[in-house]
């Protein structure tokens, strides 16, 4: 169970008080009209999965009802920082990039070996 | 029965006490600080299971959680019944009742054992998979004969007369076992101040320590163990948690621990001053940091028929002696790779019975315990290993012969030496189940023979778990652990101080798992890799051959570490003999991933005071009390228990559900019913920008909505899909009320919320829950208007207050907002008072509408009217999948709104502009008296071959007492346009419906009646 640290409410909550709510910085577009079906179904439907790295929204659901950002490993679990709605990541997949393939070989070397 | 392996002295139990418990009905007698094992030892029971595949008979191996063989049913009521126990980890108590889980008829004559003798050919690794798997349809069959054959106990068929509890628990640091290394990294934390939780699984603290012959400051270790708990217990910032098993290592440092706090004294909790304790706590631990010294195992020696009784670790040997004063026969033959396994042998001749040999697999043996055991005149044969066990349920000898371990190979003859327990060590395999729970994989190190963890972040291994076994160094890797833990986390360390421990001259261990025969394995007498699946070296070799060359495979090929076990005993053996016919190292063919529970928890455990009426919260509206005395029958909505209908004593017996919604129907269209609609969810929205908003979350027009109106709103997802609908009042220009569905309303405010901070921030608004501030009451039927004004001071002419206008005002005296909306199609009125007024207003129109036939009625008939209006229910009559022009509201769909509201972009997707997506239509059924199933396929032609091609499927579907018929509404392919075209609707029993596709407004369809 995770252990999150919502930065409105500046303190760390079991996982069971949020929500997840998928990828984040998912931006839609600001005139949609003028979206081709191709684009607005990009918006719609198409996230990422990295294995790492990833940026991901929340909702502290029975704290504070606030909306805010998980830079999360997806491999390790381990929430590297947490962020309030519309500012940036300081720590990215390339910002990573040593250490995302330091772990990927870690990872090269365990395959076959997984349940 | 006499407690024949009894020693007259020695031992941590209570001589003066003895307590009685029995064993597949049989009567022994054991004292308090006995395990059941211990205890079945004493009393020389050498049978104490059948093996799960071969039905061999098995007795006690090991002392500790590791015991594969002796695990156990308890209980002598049904409800007390506990399956799975470890006999190695159940306290004695009077009057304790045990059974064998596995053994039919019974452990000693046992009709599977014939089976399983004859049958080492019939079952090979894989057997189930190739013998049992066709005809798939037979599996079911096959599994219930293989379970009943195979026990693995059984669950209580009876309530549990127990309560169990969690708890929520912080600390810095959290200890994980309670031997040397986590004493003393629970001392060294613990007095620098942090917030210490010290875990042990066994009946004492103390670990090792407790059967140690070392001596700690020249003292007995357990005179230590027993001062530092002393200290630990007297430190505020310390909790010492005994019975205790860390089960489960989740992310981010959360721990679950199990503690077991009445299963020592009786199989139910025993009560207290009277009153029920928790038979078990589940600590639910966030750690700072969490030390892991949950020490090691001892690897047995695979070697032929070394699953005999009398085949027993080499540590397990010495615990029995030096903790339970237990010697679990007469005369030892000890093989072993490695100096520590000595202390059996030493520990065997002091309780003045007879060591025949020890057969030591490194030709030169050297170390201090080894010069002690032949200063006692104990013969060694060195180079040498048990190569088989003699023997059928008890050991009688053993053959020994000189190994050549780089050959894999016997090379001198072979001598048998007569002997009822053969014991044999192969060193240790670090503990590291929790630290495998993180997903991080272990190192193997060939220093020690072992893998040790990998360990993430937050997280300090000490002693056993890391490799270190001579006690000094343990106790030092503790403190240091200890200090780092409390450092990391914000105290200041303090100098260490530990007992003296003199440095041991030990020989190196030499590696040796499967031991060698003179027969091939796959012909020689088996050897039992791991004893709780029964898997043999030879299924090992087997399952190589054919192909499974992923340990991963390996396993799940044979069993092999499956189940309550996990591997503890026969992992690394398995994936040496595994390295071995691979050609390969050890840690190329890796370790299997260790899973929670590390020991099986009960389900009691599990959900602790979740169940029964806690299971889930039960939400009641304000006038519920009234509902439960005037008969209601109820439905779950959510977590509300909303009155479903009231059914009446009619010519002496009750109604039944049809015909109690049939009057009550009635009572609505002619004169006047009252429902509880307090459920709907409320949420109030205020802000310069609410306006503004509305319109950008439904797809109709929110402008011009005067103060004082009501409209009724649809709202999408992006995707251009209906996720909810309702109606939103205008309070005041910034101040809005809307309505959502009773199940749906906290995730439309969530969504609200989703809109609001992440996309428009820019937009002032407000939004808040009032679903439970507002009661809710709707009055309707054609003398809806009568009644109310007899109550009201609201002027309610038909002018002055029109359908979709709210009104404020009182009602029976109290301060009410009047919304008049029909979810009928009838005169309706809705009004909203302070919950905790809503029950005298519901009692003062109740008794007001006694003169107007007032009539309460419930969900199901609110259902039949709604849906005899066309009115849908978000999540029935849509999926996610349902546009607003499926339903037929183009007039709800504001496409020339400036801004581009929430979904509608996606409507004109080439998706969902189809015209022969499913629509939203009326179903007539040819026959009145059928009442459609919902959720049945709609087709075209009845007469195609199956698969028929699926057109559509029902939504809705109920009898009208209005239309006299059964009625439905639906989904169809271009049904819009497939008016009074005939659709069918096969069912299951063979009978196939017709029906006609007809408008889904089947009452009013001009919508006069909410208007009068």
């Amino acid at each position: 169970m995770f252990h999150i640290y919502c930065p409105y409410c500046g303190e760390y909550r079991e996982e069971e008080e949020f929500h997840p709510k998928g990828e984040a910085h998912i931006v839609r577009p600001e005139d949609p009209e003028t979206c081709s079906d191709e684009e607005w179904g990009d918006y719609l439907f198409f996230r990422h999965n990295p294995r790492g790295i990833h940026h991901e929204m929340w909702v502290h659901a029975v704290g504070c009802r606030k909306f805010f950002n998980i830079t999360r490993n997806t491999a390790t679990y381990e929430i590297l920082e947490t962020y309030k709605m519309g500012e940036a990541p300081s720590i990215t997949a390339e910002s990573r990039d040593d250490r995302a393939a330091a772990e990927a070989e870690t990872a090269e070397k365990q395959e076959g070996v997984r349940a | 029965m006499s407690q024949s392996n009894r020693l007259a002295q020695g031992g941590r139990i209570d001589r003066s006490r003895e307590l009685s418990f029995t064993f597949n009905g049989k009567s022994y007698r054991g004292h308090p600080g006995d395990t059941l094992a211990s205890a079945l030892l004493a009393n020389g029971v050498d049978i104490v299971n059948r093996s799960f595949k071969y039905s061999r008979p098995r007795g006690i191996v090991a002392a500790g959680a590791e015991e594969p063989n002796a695990v156990i049913q308890l209980g002598s009521t049904e409800a007390a019944q506990v399956p799975n126990v470890r006999a190695t980890q159940q306290a004695l108590f009077e009057g304790l009742e045990a059974r064998s889980t596995n053994g039919w008829p019974s452990v000693q004559r046992d009709l599977m054992g014939v089976i399983g003798k004859l049958g080492g050919q019939f079952m090979p690794p894989g057997f189930y998979y190739k013998t049992f798997m066709a005809p798939a349809s037979m599996w079911m069959t096959y599994e219930k004969y293989i379970r009943k054959s195979a026990g693995l106990g059984r669950s209580p068929m009876e309530k549990d007369p127990d309560i169990y509890d969690h708890l929520n628990r912080h600390c810095d640091v959290l200890v994980i076992g309670a031997g040397p290394a986590g004493l003393a990294a629970a001392l060294a934390a613990g007095r620098s101040g942090a917030r210490v939780i010290l875990a042990d699984e066994q009946e004492e603290m103390g670990g090792s320590l407790l059967d140690s012959r070392e001596l700690l400051d020249e003292r007995p270790a357990d005179q230590w163990v027993a001062e530092a708990l002393e200290e630990l217990a007297g430190l505020d910032n310390v909790l010492l948690l005994p019975r205790t098993t860390a089960n489960g290592y989740h992310d981010h440092n959360f721990v679950t621990l199990h503690e077991r706090r009445t299963e020592h004294l009786a199989e139910t909790a025993p009560r207290e001053n009277g009153r029920r304790q928790a038979r078990s706590r589940l600590h639910r631990v966030r750690a700072g940091r969490v030390v892991l010294a949950t020490g090691a195992h001892e690897r047995p020696l695979v070697y032929g028929n070394n699953d005999v009784p009398g085949n027993l670790q080499a540590g397990a040997v010495s615990t029995y002696i030096r903790r339970y004063g237990v010697v679990p026969g007469n005369k030892l033959v000890l093989s072993t790779s490695n100096d520590h396994a000595y202390r059996a042998a030493l520990d065997w001749v002091e309780s003045g019975r007879e060591v025949v040999a020890i057969a030591d697999a490194r030709p030169e043996p050297v170390g201090e315990l080894v010069e002690q055991a032949r200063a006692k005149g104990i013969r060694i044969i060195p180079g040498a290993a048990v190569l088989e066990a003699r023997g059928q349920n008890r050991v009688t000898g053993a053959r020994v012969a000189r190994v050549d371990l780089e050959g894999f190979r016997v090379s001198g003859d072979a001598e048998s030496l007569d002997c009822d327990t053969i014991a044999s060590s192969g060193g240790y395999s670090p503990v590291i189940h929790l630290a495998s729970h993180t997903g991080a994989r272990p190192t193997w190190r060939d220093d020690i023979l072992g893998f040790v963890p990998n360990l993430v972040e937050g997280v300090l291994a000490a002693g056993g778990t890391q490799g270190v076994y001579a006690i000094g160094e343990v106790l030092a890797d503790g403190w240091e652990a200890g200090s780092r833990a409390a450092g990391d986390t914000g105290f200041d360390t303090v100098e260490a101080r530990l007992p003296n421990v003199g440095a041991r001259n030990e020989g190196k261990p030499v590696a040796l798992y499967q031991v060698p025969h003179e027969k091939p394995t796959l012909r020689g007498p088996k050897q039992f890799v791991d004893l709780q699946n029964d898997v043999t070296a030879a299924a090992i070799e087997v399952a190589t051959r054919e192909g499974f060359e992923s340990i991963e495979h390996v396993k799940r090929y044979t069993a092999m570490g499956f189940g309550t076990d996990q591997g503890k005993l026969g992992n690394i053996n398995g994936m040496a003999i595994a390295a071995r016919c691979l050609g390969r190292s050890i840690p190329e063919v890796g370790t299997t991933v260790f899973r929670p529970n590390y020991t099986p928890v009960t389900f009691g455990a599990v959900v602790g005071r979740h169940c029964r009426e806690l299971f889930d919260p039960e939400r009641y509206t304000a006038i519920h009390q009234w509902h439960v005395e005037h008969g209601a029958e109820f439905e779950d909505v959510g977590q509300w228990k909303r009155p479903w209908y009231f059914p009446r004593r009619v010519e002496g017996r009750m109604e039944t559900m049809h015909e109690a919604v049939a009057r009550e129907c009635r009572a609505v269209r002619e004169k006047v019913g009252i429902l509880d609609a307090s459920t709907l969810g409320k949420i109030d929205i205020q802000g310069p920008d609410a306006r503004e908003f509305l319109g950008r979350v439904y797809t109709n027009k929110w402008a011009k909505l005067a103060p004082g109106r009501v409209r009724y709103g649809l709202m999408c997802k992006d995707d251009g899909m209906v996720m909810d609908d309702g109606t939103t009042s205008c309070l005041a220009e910034n101040h809005f009320l809307m309505t959502a569905s009773t199940g749906g309303a906290a995730a439309v405010l969530e969504w609200l919320e989703l809109w609001h901070q992440t996309e428009w921030p820019e937009l002032e608004v407000y939004f808040n829950s009032v679903t439970d501030h507002w009661a809710t009451m709707t009055v309707t039927g054609p003398e809806a208007r009568k009644l109310l004004a007899e109550v009201t001071d609201i002027d309610l002419d038909r002018e002055a207050f029109k359908f979709m206008d709210w009104r404020e005002g009182t009602v029976a005296g109290v301060p009410a907002r009047v919304f008049r909306i029909s979810f009928t199609g009838e005169l309706a009125y809705e009004i909203n008072v302070q919950a905790n007024y809503a029950l005298n207003v519901w009692e003062t129109l109740i008794a007001h509408g006694e003169k107007y036939d007032l009539t309460p009625y419930g969900t199901e008939t609110m259902h039949v009217l709604r849906a005899e209006k066309g009115f849908i229910i978000a999540g029935q009559d849509t999926d996610g999948s349902v546009t607003p022009e499926d339903l037929g509201m183009h007039w709800a769909i504001g496409y020339d709104k400036p801004f581009s509201w929430i979904g509608k972009r996606a409507l004109t997707r080439p998706d969902t502009a189809r015209t022969d997506r499913k629509q939203l239509v009326g179903l007539k059924p040819r026959n009145p008296e059928v009442v459609l199933e919902e959720g049945a396929q709609i087709v075209f032609d009845p007469d195609h071959a199956i698969p028929m091609p699926m057109k559509g499927h029902v939504t809705s579907s109920y009898y009208s007492p209005t239309l006299g018929s059964g009625f439905a509404l639906a989904v169809v392919k271009g049904g819009q346009q497939r008016m009074g075209e005939t659709v069918y609707l096969p069912m299951v029993d063979g009978q196939v419906h017709e029906a006609e596709i007809v408008s889904p407004i089947f009452v009013d369809p001009k919508g006069e009646r909410q208007n009068v």
